[in-house]
């Protein structure tokens, strides 16, 4: 049972959402800010090294907001909620921008790293691989007319594309050192650490805010389209 | 149900897939020859220099079976989907996972059995040594073949049932695949080269790994994808 | 209630079919008898809102549902690469049953397709391929016996093993449910008459002509 969100009458943003927006931005600043200052430049990489402080948290918290996918996934597999099915899709969304953004990140810091612009370092490959699954999600999304298939269906392969996620990860991990290929340090010398931290809590929160809002995006899309089915059915009043 | 009649709805499944392949034949033909064509492809795009040919050869077989392969997966639901066959199927009492384990049993028949033409052929083509390591190449790719078979029936169990089904059961399958692809190629490139160092092992754990985890998710999420 | 693509198709059904009962369902195309006869045989599940047949609730008992209950669909669901024998051969075993052949050719008697026992499915008319998917449901009488448009494509023979076994069923104890838009097929079949349409459902009014040929039973 597909059962449709009881509060759909009430369409007004949650009143935390803006100030918690705005607050979010703020902190991003900050963080963005504060971490320029107290870090001096790398010794190999120079000032290029300040673009861990996109790139890093934008790539956890991609896997956060996948990890949201997958938990609203199972949610709506198990209650069939549209709720829970729109909060999945608003994620995902939310989850496949910043993978976007990792990926060209990445790809422009390897540029003047090492002299091409894609290497089959383990966490880039398991990114582009993982982009196309979720693109895969949306395509699939765009062809199913029925609701509740469309929730089910991409629950499933969200919860599985997820799945995926860490063994994809090992595989080219291993892959790559089995062809002792060598990877970028894994670990962050000290300078860095504060303000990589800072920013990872900065895209935390500019996450939930990101989600939260094309959540009720979503809504209202959904109840408009009730509304006009209703209407075509009814040819009429309409009562909400 | 008890499993007797389950099983013997499985049964029933494979039956009517393959003899109605085997009536028809249309499909395996298709395959086998589209495989060849793509083995000599590969030739042609990578060649003519046998050692580079010979090196790229466990890669090559493995996407001739994928790109050949994947096209019996909507196949199979089609002939459900012609005559509305498939809400018999949804009718019939009993647990419908016996439905993904049929299709999923005479898919990997199916599979086999073009891998049994094409591998010769490869090897012929390309100078492969098969036959020094015949029983664990044949390991690598019945743990390939299942997880490659898993998937692809599980997701053409949605992509059937919708209008872009050629281009979406790919899409969706191929970045799952990728981690098998990886373990195959390693492991038979490894064997075919006398896997001196027993690099095959590992990549043949990660396969039995990854077959262990799909074909137990595949299965668990299969009520929800069948439904109409 | 079920909505489907974007349309809410039912809306509200209230309906109820008791043992020994044939009713007839009539509406307009799209009015969504198909879809609740689809809902009834737990093919599809209700959008919203809850439902039971034989006692057995839509959702949680689906699967018990679907060993009362059967359904002859617009489409005969047959196989083209198998002979009629083997069709029904392999919906025996798909019920867990054994395909004896003796239950076979009596079934394919009973449909008047006993000649085609060892010929492919591909060269059947459509009348032909019904006839086997009714075939395949008197294998299993169901308890509830679920009709879709079941006089389309039948000549007046098939309309004639449509409404014995119709009244076998209902005679022993289950009930049956069809759809149709065409009243005037299947005369003395039915006990009662629903409309709808708006995606709810009605009784309906019988039509001077029908008076005389229905039997008009009490209800309960």
């Amino acid at each position: 049972m597909n059962t449709p969100d009881p509060n759909v009458g009430n369409l007004r943003a949650p009143r935390w959402l803006t100030p918690f927006g705005l607050f979010a931005l703020l902190f991003f600043i900050g963080a963005q800010l504060t971490a320029f200052f107290i870090s001096p430049p790398e010794r190999d990489m120079g000032n290029l090294q300040k673009i861990i402080y996109v790139h890093l948290p934008g790539a956890w918290l991609m896997g956060v907001a996948y990890l949201v996918v997958m938990v609203a996934s199972i949610g709506y597999l198990w209650k069939r909620r549209e709720r829970q099915d729109l909060v999945a899709a608003s994620a995902a969304e939310v989850g496949l921008v910043l993978n976007g953004l990792t990926l060209a990140l990445g790809s422009l810091w390897a540029r003047p790293t090492w002299g091409v612009w894609w290497t089959w370092d383990p966490r880039l490959t398991t990114t582009a691989i993982l982009f196309v699954i979720f693109a895969g999600y949306f395509a699939l999304r765009s062809f199913v007319d029925d609701d509740d298939r469309r929730a089910r269906w991409s629950a499933v392969v969200g919860i599985l594309g997820f799945i995926n996620f860490i063994i994809v990860y090992m595989s080219v991990r291993w892959w790559r050192t089995l062809h002792q290929v060598q990877s970028s340090p894994e670990t962050l010398d000290s300078p860095y650490v504060l303000g990589v931290r800072l920013n990872a809590i900065a895209f935390l929160f500019l996450m939930i805010f990101f989600i939260a809002y094309r959540y009720h995006i979503a809504r209202i899309e959904r109840a408009t389209q009730s509304l006009e089915e209703e209407r075509a059915l009814t040819g009429g009043a309409v009562h909400v | 149900m008890s499993a007797g009649h389950e099983w013997s709805r499985v049964s029933a499944m494979v039956w009517k897939d393959l003899t109605a392949e085997w009536r028809a034949k249309a499909s395996f033909h298709a395959v086998v020859f589209l495989a060849g064509l793509i083995l000599m492809l590969f030739g042609f795009a990578l060649g003519p220099d046998q050692d580079a040919l010979a090196e790229a050869g466990a890669g090559i077989i493995w996407l001739t079976l994928l790109f050949s392969g994947v096209l019996t997966f909507n196949r199979c639901y089609e002939r459900e989907l012609e005559d509305g066959a498939f809400e018999a199927l949804l009718l019939y009492p009993g647990d419908r996972r016996s439905l993904f384990l049929g299709k999923l049993l005479s898919n990997l028949a199916f599979l086999l059995m073009v891998e049994l033409l094409i591998l010769p052929a490869a090897a012929l083509l390309y100078g492969l040594p098969i036959l020094e390591s015949v029983l664990p190449l044949a390991v690598v790719l019945g743990l390939g073949t299942l997880g490659f078979v898993t998937l692809g029936t599980f997701y053409a169990a949605m992509a059937s049932r919708l209008r872009a089904r050629e281009v979406l059961l790919p899409l969706l399958l191929f970045p799952m695949l990728i981690p098998l692809l990886l373990a195959s190629v390693e492991a038979t490139g490894a064997l075919l080269e006398g896997d001196a160092m027993g690099r095959a092992a590992g990549w043949i754990r990660l396969l039995v790994v990854f077959d262990a985890v799909f074909v137990t998710a595949s299965f668990l999420a299969f009520e929800y994808v069948i439904e109409e | 209630m079920r909505k489907f693509a974007r349309r809410w198709v039912l809306r509200g059904i209230d309906l109820r079919v008791d043992a020994g009962e044939i009713v007839a369902l009539t509406g307009r195309n799209g009015s969504g008898k198909t879809t609740l006869l689809r809902i009834c045989a737990t093919l599809l599940r209700p959008t919203r809102g809850s439902g039971s047949v034989l006692g057995l609730d839509l959702v949680s008992d689906a699967a018990a549902i679907r060993h009362h209950v059967g359904l002859l669909g617009h489409a005969a669901g047959v196989y083209d690469d198998l002979t009629a024998g083997e069709n029904l051969a392999f919906g025996l075993r798909m019920q867990g049953q054994h395909p004896d052949a003796s239950r076979i050719t009596s079934a394919l008697e009973r449909v008047g397709l006993e000649t085609e026992a060892g010929e492919r499915a591909r060269g059947f008319s459509a009348g032909m391929r019904r006839r086997l998917a009714l075939a395949r449901l008197l294998l299993r009488p169901p308890r509830l016996l679920l009709l879709d448009e079941p006089f389309a494509s039948f000549d007046a023979e098939g309309v004639q093993l449509v409404n014995t076994f119709a009244t076998d069923v209902a005679r022993a104890g289950g009930a049956v449910l069809l759809t149709t838009h065409d009243m005037s097929r299947g005369r003395g079949v039915f006990d009662r008459r629903l409309h709808i349409s708006g995606g709810r459902v009605a009784e309906g009014a019988l039509d001077a002509d029908d008076r005389d040929l229905i039997e008009m039973l009490e209800l309960p």
